[in-house]
């Protein structure tokens, strides 16, 4: 599905700042999969999930999704098929247009058959309702409210749901519960997990916490330094436990603060 | 003291300006940027208006004079998304070289008389008012259901949340481009529709149109507050021709004609900055 070979990126190159975030990396994904990411702060996780977008284009290497190359492909072009979702729930949403203004702007983005003139019908309308009240928010009797009323929780469901209303080829998850309150946070989880199973969609999740890492998808990779370190399948994961993680990341000479408080 | 006269020509006016209103609304609101090719566009489309009406086409003039407004804001579009100008220095720099077009178009006379000449009020069978009523009704019913489109929807969010608009398939250079060029075409079908009310064209009509088009903008604002998109269109309008009235009055009360810049200047200064004082007198950040 996604297949990424030998991708290297400099940041700076040629100055005093100059820093080699992804050192030839390679990763190859199956339909399906969902992998959860591990890594310390400038490991090069986000620098990861930035190239496969497109923001960042590498220096040498290529990216293939679903058996096209899109190495060179700019960000907006690629984001028809690749979802993603960010740490600040205020990121995924325009707060002056209401839910289902922005509902309809996912769906019409990703449904390029549709003439730039289209508007949502009432059969679209009906659609968004549906799919709102799976949420289980209340957000369906709401759908003329600007999403800036929202809480936080709220506009990251609504974020996911807006990333996977058309099923993308990939879904990319940069630590998106970790600015929400624990119940929240749980609640998004759960959300994501569903949706992710029920589309069958492959996905790819960066986390500082070790416990969901070893509870979600079924494959495990740790980055260090620009390069994955680590690579855990689902049997190789089976009966690991958190203690066992941190033993990893330790013998990587990795382990930090925010990894060692989210152990406990 | 005020005559039926003033009254509908404050309403004339209103409704005419009212096009730039719609076409500031896109793009200060919207789009968030400030663009200040209007002064340039609005004179471009007075210009091309007149030629082609003392050319004996005062309807083709209409048209022709918003694809020229749209090429100014293409223009200014394409100086930030693609050469990386700053947005506000983009359009200044639209408005210096407009001046100069906007003189060739005139044939490099600084007016243009259309005294004996048909217009389209001259040819339109109703009054005036009726005309530029169904001209502005037009309008803002095209903006408001082009707002409701893909294409509309995704220039709101170029404006709203550009991190947003980043993450998704927007390609933000051409949603800024097309915004652009169809506020500039209001623009300019404002100064079209001048010209022609007016009889006459001159270099110089655009002056301030900017803060002008601001000041009604933020007038209608203040009355229609919150609400849906149409609401605030018609906000727009609304503010168009309550400037209109207010300067009627000031003009009735003797206030000289040359002190409208300076009123229009403080009525946006002022606008602007209330919020923000505001603000810092609750002790509240603007976060």
């Amino acid at each position: 599905m996604l297949k990424l070979d030998d991708i290297c990126l400099t940041f700076h190159p040629g100055t005093v700042n100059e820093k080699q975030a992804l050192k030839n990396l390679s990763l190859h994904l199956n339909a399906g999969d969902f992998v959860t990411i591990l890594g310390s702060n400038g490991a090069g996780k986000s620098t990861l999930f930035n190239t496969i977008a497109g923001t960042f284009l590498p220096d040498s290497g290529t990216i293939t999704l679903d058996g096209r190359d899109i190495t060179k492909l700019p960000d907006y072009r690629r984001s028809k098929q690749i979802g993603r979702l960010f740490q600040d729930p205020l990121k995924g949403t325009a707060p002056h247009m209401t839910i289902e203004e922005n509902l309809a702007l996912a769906y019409l983005r990703a449904t390029p058959t549709k003439s730039p003139f289209s508007m949502v019908s009432k059969h679209d309308q009906e659609e968004f309702r549906e799919k709102l009240a799976m949420l289980n928010l209340g957000l369906e009797d709401r759908m003329n409210q600007p999403v800036g009323l929202l809480s936080g929780g709220q506009r990251q469901a609504l974020t996911l749901l807006m990333a996977t209303l058309v099923t993308p080829k990939l879904l990319l998850l940069d630590e998106h519960t970790a600015a929400l309150d624990p119940a929240t946070a749980e609640l998004v989880l759960e959300l994501t997990k569903k949706i992710v199973a029920e589309n069958r969609i492959t996905c790819m999740m960066i986390t500082h916490n070790l416990a969901s890492a070893l509870a979600l998808g079924n494959r495990t990779i740790m980055m260090a330094d620009g390069r994955i370190v680590l690579d855990l399948n689902a049997a190789q994961r089976k009966g690991l436990t958190v203690d066992d993680l941190l033993r990893m990341f330790r013998s990587q000479g990795l382990d930090n603060d925010r990894i060692l408080l989210s152990a406990e | 003291m005020i005559s039926m006269a003033v009254i509908t020509s404050a309403l004339e006016l209103g409704l005419i300006y009212a096009l730039v209103a719609l076409a500031l609304y896109l793009s200060f609101r919207v789009l968030n940027i400030a663009d200040m090719t209007t002064d340039g566009s609005f004179t471009l489309g007075c210009a091309v208006s007149a030629v082609l009406a003392v050319a004996g086409h005062p309807y083709l003039a209409l048209p022709a004079a918003m694809a020229a407004g749209a090429c100014a804001g293409i223009i200014t579009a394409l100086l930030q998304t693609r050469c990386g100008v700053p947005s506000i220095l983009a359009g200044i720099i639209t408005n210096t070289g407009l001046y100069t077009v906007n003189l060739a178009v005139m044939g490099f006379s600084s007016n243009i008389n259309m005294m004996k000449k048909a217009t389209i009020f001259s040819l339109f069978p109703g009054s005036k008012l009726v005309l530029v009523l169904i001209i502005s009704a037009v309008m803002a019913v095209a903006l408001v259901l082009f707002l409701s489109t893909r294409l509309g929807l995704s220039i709101r969010a170029t404006g709203d949340n550009p991190d947003m608009v980043r993450a998704s398939s927007i390609n933000t250079g051409f949603t800024i481009t097309v915004g652009l060029a169809v506020a500039n075409s209001f623009t300019a079908l404002s100064g079209a529709v001048l010209a022609q009310y007016q009889k006459t064209a001159d270099i110089n009509l655009g002056t301030g149109m900017v803060i002008i088009g601001l000041a009604s903008l933020i007038i209608g604002e203040t009355i229609f507050r919150k609400g849906k998109l149409w609401f605030k269109v018609l906000g727009a309008v609304a503010g168009c021709v309550i400037y209109r009235f207010i300067i009627a009055i000031a003009l009735r009360l003797d206030l000289p004609s040359e002190c409208l810049k300076l009123v229009s200047a403080v009525i946006v200064a002022v606008a602007i900055a209330l919020p923000a004082i505001r603000a810092k007198k609750g002790g509240k950040s603007k976060c």
